[in-house]
């Protein structure tokens, strides 16, 4: 791991009033690999993704993705540096067909303003075909190809998540921020889902993935990383990690659950 | 051809409309309904700006009218006082309403919600005291006389009847130019950013840059119909553009259906008709009927179509029929 970490973060800190979400945290991502952060309910995770996104600003530190300085950028600039999230409260655009979903993502894959397609330029019906293309080929990626014109709002949760992964891989990430995407799904979705990531990453794209609960990560994270009442607590190989003695003690004291879960659409509710 | 017509309904349903708007003269003789038909026109091409403004990217503006004075008053001032070919200060209004419409955009889509409603507003208020004001340049209270006609060649636009022709030649391709944005890739993107601005972000579209251009071109439209209404009466008054023809553009739009570039035409002609009847039919009522009595009943229908057609009258209309088709397939 000699390489320059895709991004590096350094003291990032966040409040909300006397609230420190984020706190002082030093984070590495390195090229190719799976990092997973774990920790408790308000923990700050998402808070954690909301800095990098640019969808929260932050309070101090700076953040640096391939060699550049992303700490003031707004959100849709970061995704046009290569880095995409999804939400741990589903973001699905409902008033659309799950295949325009995931034309959503390709946005930045076309170029069509105003003028173009009012007027509809040569070109435009060229680029649209290419786009819905695209969108096709993510959606059978995820095994929803004969689901592209439903509503999106008509799929059962777990097929939505997959919308949602969907089109946040036509965007072309090099950094995929997964928020909690196991969340509600069954078991047999769950597996298929962790397929799918493993595959993701085989095809080049670098993973940060949150996970509430440890046990569910272990088997596909490359590195964890431990963050409790916004600090970082422990980060490592998941043998390493399971072994810290401040992550079993924050395990038996902020009542983590040891066993593993069922994933049961219990926890979206408090999503 | 055929196949490609069935498959893009919109290319149909603008022919069809465009064919019956141009027979819609010769089985009449009544200027009346012409001249209900060209305010139709222009309200049309106000009201699909603000439903790409409202229906798709989810932004509120109660000072639509605003756009429309700035078309108006551009193109009387221009062609009236400079003497600009009518052609060219029609064209001014409507850059000068979009370039306007993009600078006060700057300022307030930081704000969201009812702050953005208030700023808009606000944005009314100030148009209509410079109107009223500005005695020198707009003419004041009394409003603006002397509009020059517009002219192709030797040709001046200057019945009822021609402008009855340009007013609707302005308002389909306005409806087909919206039309066209909506089925594309900046289409959807103002969908995604109605119903998610960080899902929308997430996936790279500059939400901010979106609400700016979908204002512009909304004053644009706003722009254009005040132009056409200024050479068509060939006067005006600050009167046409206050805060209640701002709200009464609004209703036409909700009334339509909001995200709806047809349910547009459908609002503006529907609250256009209703206005009209009420005039007549409140009198032949309650003899010494007063406005109030109008606004009431005007209220009252509003609340109807509300209550039984959420969606707005188009999307109703087009439920209704399929039901109705689908009851009369049934053996
Ligand atoms: N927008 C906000 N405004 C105020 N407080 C916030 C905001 N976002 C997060 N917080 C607070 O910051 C802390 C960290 O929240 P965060 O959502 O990052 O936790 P988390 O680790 O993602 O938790 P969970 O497992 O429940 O998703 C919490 O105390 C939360 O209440
Ligand atoms: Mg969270």
């Amino acid at each position: 791991m000699g390489a320059k970490p895709l991004l590096e973060a350094r003291g990032l800190l966040k409040s909300f009033g006397g609230v420190v979400a984020v706190n002082h945290v030093d984070l590495d991502i390195h090229r190719g690999e799976i990092l997973a952060l774990i920790g408790p309910n308000g923990a700050g995770k998402t808070t954690m993704f909301n800095l990098i996104s640019g969808t929260h600003r932050v309070d101090r530190g700076e953040i640096f993705f391939a060699g550049e300085d992303i700490t003031y950028l707004r959100p849709s600039e970061v995704a046009a540096q290569g880095i995409v999230r999804t939400f741990q409260n589903l973001q699905i655009f409902g008033n659309m067909t799950v295949l325009e979903n995931v034309m959503v993502g390709c946005h930045l894959h076309g170029k069509a303003g105003f003028f173009a397609s009012a007027l509809r330029l040569p070109g435009t019906a060229v680029e649209e075909t290419r786009i819905r293309q695209r969108g096709m080929e993510f959606l059978e990626k995820v095994g929803l190809a004969d689901q592209a014109d439903q509503p999106a709002v008509s799929l059962p949760f777990g097929q939505q998540r997959m919308v949602e992964l969907a089109r946040s891989l036509a965007v072309n990430p090099k950094l995929l921020l997964l928020d909690e995407p196991a969340a509600g799904l069954t078991r047999v979705e769950a597996e298929e889902l962790d397929r799918l990531i493993c595959q993701v990453r085989d095809d080049g794209v670098t993973i940060f993935l949150v996970e509430h609960d440890m046990n569910l990560v272990m088997g596909i994270a490359d590195r964890v990383m431990v963050v409790q009442y916004g600090t970082k607590i422990a980060e490592g190989t998941p043998a390493e990690v399971q072994a810290n003695t401040a992550v079993i003690q924050a395990y038996l004291g902020a009542d983590w659950h040891q066993e593993p879960k069922s994933r049961q659409p219990a926890e979206v509710e408090n999503a | 051809m055929l196949n490609q017509i069935r498959r893009t309904p919109n290319l149909l349903a603008l022919i069809i409309v465009s064919a019956a708007l141009a027979v819609l003269p010769l089985t009449t003789q009544n200027n009346y309904i012409l001249t209900i038909f060209i305010l139709v026109g222009q309200f049309t091409i106000i009201t699909v700006g603000l439903s790409l403004l409202m229906g798709y990217a989810g932004q509120i503006s109660l000072g639509q009218a605003t756009f429309y004075g700035i078309g108006a008053y551009t193109m009387a001032i221009l062609s009236a006082r400079f003497e600009l070919s009518p052609w060219l200060s029609l064209l001014a209004g409507v850059i000068l309403a979009a370039a306007v419409a993009y600078l006060v955009g700057l300022l307030i889509f930081r704000l969201h919600g009812h702050y953005l409603a208030m700023a808009t507003l606000g944005m009314n208020v100030i148009l209509f005291l410079i109107l009223t004001q500005e005695v020198e340049w707009t003419g004041g209270p009394s409003g603006f006389r002397g509009v020059p006609d517009l002219s192709l060649g030797s040709f001046t636009f200057s019945s009822d009847l021609h402008y009855y022709y340009l007013m609707w030649f302005f308002t389909l391709i306005v409806i087909a130019l919206s039309l066209n944005i909506v089925n594309s890739r900046v289409g959807r993107a103002m969908r995604a950013l109605h119903t998610s601005e960080v899902a929308a972000e997430a996936v790279g579209i500059d939400t901010n840059a979106f609400k700016l251009k979908v204002f512009a071109l909304s004053a644009a439209y706003g722009g254009l119909a005040g132009g056409l209404h200024a050479t068509y009466l060939g006067f005006m008054s600050p009167g046409s553009f206050t805060i209640n023809v701002s709200i009464e553009l609004v209703v036409m739009a909700v009334v339509g259906g909001l995200a709806s570039v047809w349910g547009a035409m459908f609002g503006a002609g529907a609250v256009l008709a209703i206005e009209q009847y009420l005039r007549t039919a409140i009198k032949s009522l309650i003899p010494n009927a007063s406005g109030e009595h109008e606004i009431i009943a005007f209220g009252l229908i509003l609340m109807l179509i509300m209550i039984f057609m959420p969606q707005g009258l188009f999307a109703g209309l087009v439920t209704a029929v399929r039901q109705r088709r689908t009851v009369f397939r049934k053996p």
